[in-house]
């Protein structure tokens, strides 16, 4: 049950930006995954593995799995059954170090009974005055398959195109700067299958009820993001982060989110991490939790996802973690971290449909809490 | 007077492409706290892409968080 129709970067992407003209660490990762909120539980495993070659080249690769189970609030009230599924991630990807450049090239691929994707991506950083300064830019494009379970003459594509530009600064010997931008483009089928919105049945009569029908999307998607980000090391050996990033879209979403980190290391061993995050958006202009009538034609947009609807979200986490120097074999150092996670989500137009004897309209607005567990075994070599 | 204009487009093309020797403000040595691995904006590599994915799927906005997945299950 594919609805995302966000940016694919990969995962090994994650790295690769703000970083000087050094190779990525050599290391392995395995994680556990738990999502628990809404009527939906998302859990797997995930592994990374980088390796480099004669200082010179790097190669990684990850594998990743979300088992779902939903029974969502869309689910439970459009009349669908809750349904479970898998979806499996691969990618494989190189980085190639010449003086203080690093050229990045990759592939991944995201596989699911009704959706797959397909990411080519390229990036270049390049280090500048004393290493000091390292601007990035990079490229990707994806491929993606949409189907629909239970409709095999159901078929639907969407081409993606990101371009993203970063600048990390060292500003002082204890604070860094890093600045980040990146386009997005979408075309092709943007909906999601199973999705519907709702109307009334008669509009001078709330009360005679409401209908479903299919969502309908426009074709093309454009979006722009920019985030600033701030890292100040502390003299007792703890860091405290700040960054903010805005969001505008065609779709006339328009978000906001701040984060505040703070590190803190304990004795030799233990690094202890605390972080509030605050997100908030507009809703997209053809969104609406009721409409009047339903659509007229494929350009009489309709849309009830409560991804874009007017809401925000907070979340509070907490991480510890605890690595000490190993002698075995390859291995040099091994960590083991356990972070938790919980987001509380507040929609300020969209309703619960659960309360069935309401007026339509004038349902209680939906609100929900969701728990994430990390339990992640890292190795160093 | 074109030979000054010369020199002055010259050291600006050098300073754009990064190719002369500036004087770092901070020094090599004064750098072991940047070097620290929590000065990283990115120290889990694997638990902050997955981070970066749950939000993608949640929320409206994508784009500049540094790392993403796609695909998903989110109805």
């Amino acid at each position: 049950m594919a609805a995302t129709r966000r940016a694919w970067a990969g995962l090994v992407l994650a790295a690769g930006l703000a970083q000087g003209a050094i190779l990525p660490e050599e290391r392995g990762d395995a994680m556990y995954h738990r999502y628990d909120g809404g009527g939906v539980t998302v859990d797997g495993p995930a592994v990374l593995v980088r390796k480099n070659f004669e200082e010179t080249y790097s190669l990684n690769a990850t594998y990743y799995v979300d088992n779902v189970s939903s029974a969502s609030i869309d689910v439970i009230t459009t009349g669908a059954s809750p349904y479970g599924e898998t979806r499996t991630e691969y990618s494989l990807g190189g980085d190639y170090l010449h003086d203080k450049s690093i050229i990045g090239i990759g592939y991944s691929n995201s596989d699911e009974s009704d959706y797959t994707s397909d990411t080519w991506y390229f990036n270049v950083s390049q280090d500048f005055f004393g290493d000091l300064t390292t601007l990035t830019f990079g490229y990707s494009q994806s491929q993606d398959d949409v189907y629909q379970n239970g409709n095999p003459d159901f078929a639907g594509n969407i081409d993606r195109h990101n371009y993203r530009v970063g600048l990390s600064q060292v500003i002082t010997p204890e604070l860094i700067l890093s600045l980040g931008y990146e386009l997005v483009t979408d075309e092709g089928y943007l909906n999601n299958p199973y999705r519907s919105y709702r109307y009334l049945t008669n509009p001078q009569d709330p009360a005679a009820g409401y209908q479903f029908a299919q969502e309908v999307y426009p074709t093309t998607h454009t979006s722009d993001a920019a985030a600033l980000r701030l890292m100040y090391y502390l003299n007792w050996r703890a860091t405290v982060g700040a960054s903010y990033r805005y969001y505008t879209d065609d779709w006339g979403i328009d978000g906001n989110t701040f984060a505040l980190t703070y590190t803190h290391t304990l004795y030799d061993n233990w690094i202890f991490d605390i972080e509030y995050r605050y997100y908030e958006q507009s809703a997209a202009n053809f969104y609406s939790d009721l409409f009047q009538t339903p659509s007229q034609d494929s350009k009489d947009y309709r849309g009830r996802d409560k991804e874009l609807s007017n809401f925000n979200d907070q979340t509070l986490s907490l991480q510890l973690s605890y690595s000490r120097p190993v002698s075995y074999r390859f291995a040099d150092r091994a960590a083991l971290s356990m972070r938790w996670d919980r987001i509380w989500f507040d929609y300020e137009d969209f309703r619960n449909l659960e309360d069935t004897a309401a007026i339509p309209g004038e349902e209680p607005l939906y609100n929900f809490e969701a728990d994430i567990y990390r339990l992640v075994f890292t190795l160093w070599y | 007077m074109s030979d000054t204009v010369t020199k002055l487009l010259l050291a600006a093309l050098c300073a754009l492409g990064g190719g002369c020797a500036t004087e770092p403000w901070v020094k090599p040595y004064e750098r072991q706290h940047l070097a620290d691995p929590i000065m990283s904006f990115n120290r889990d590599p694997l638990s902050s892409a997955y981070g970066h994915h749950v939000y993608q799927v949640r929320e409206g906005a994508r784009g500049a968080e540094g790392g993403a997945g796609g695909g998903c299950g989110c109805n």
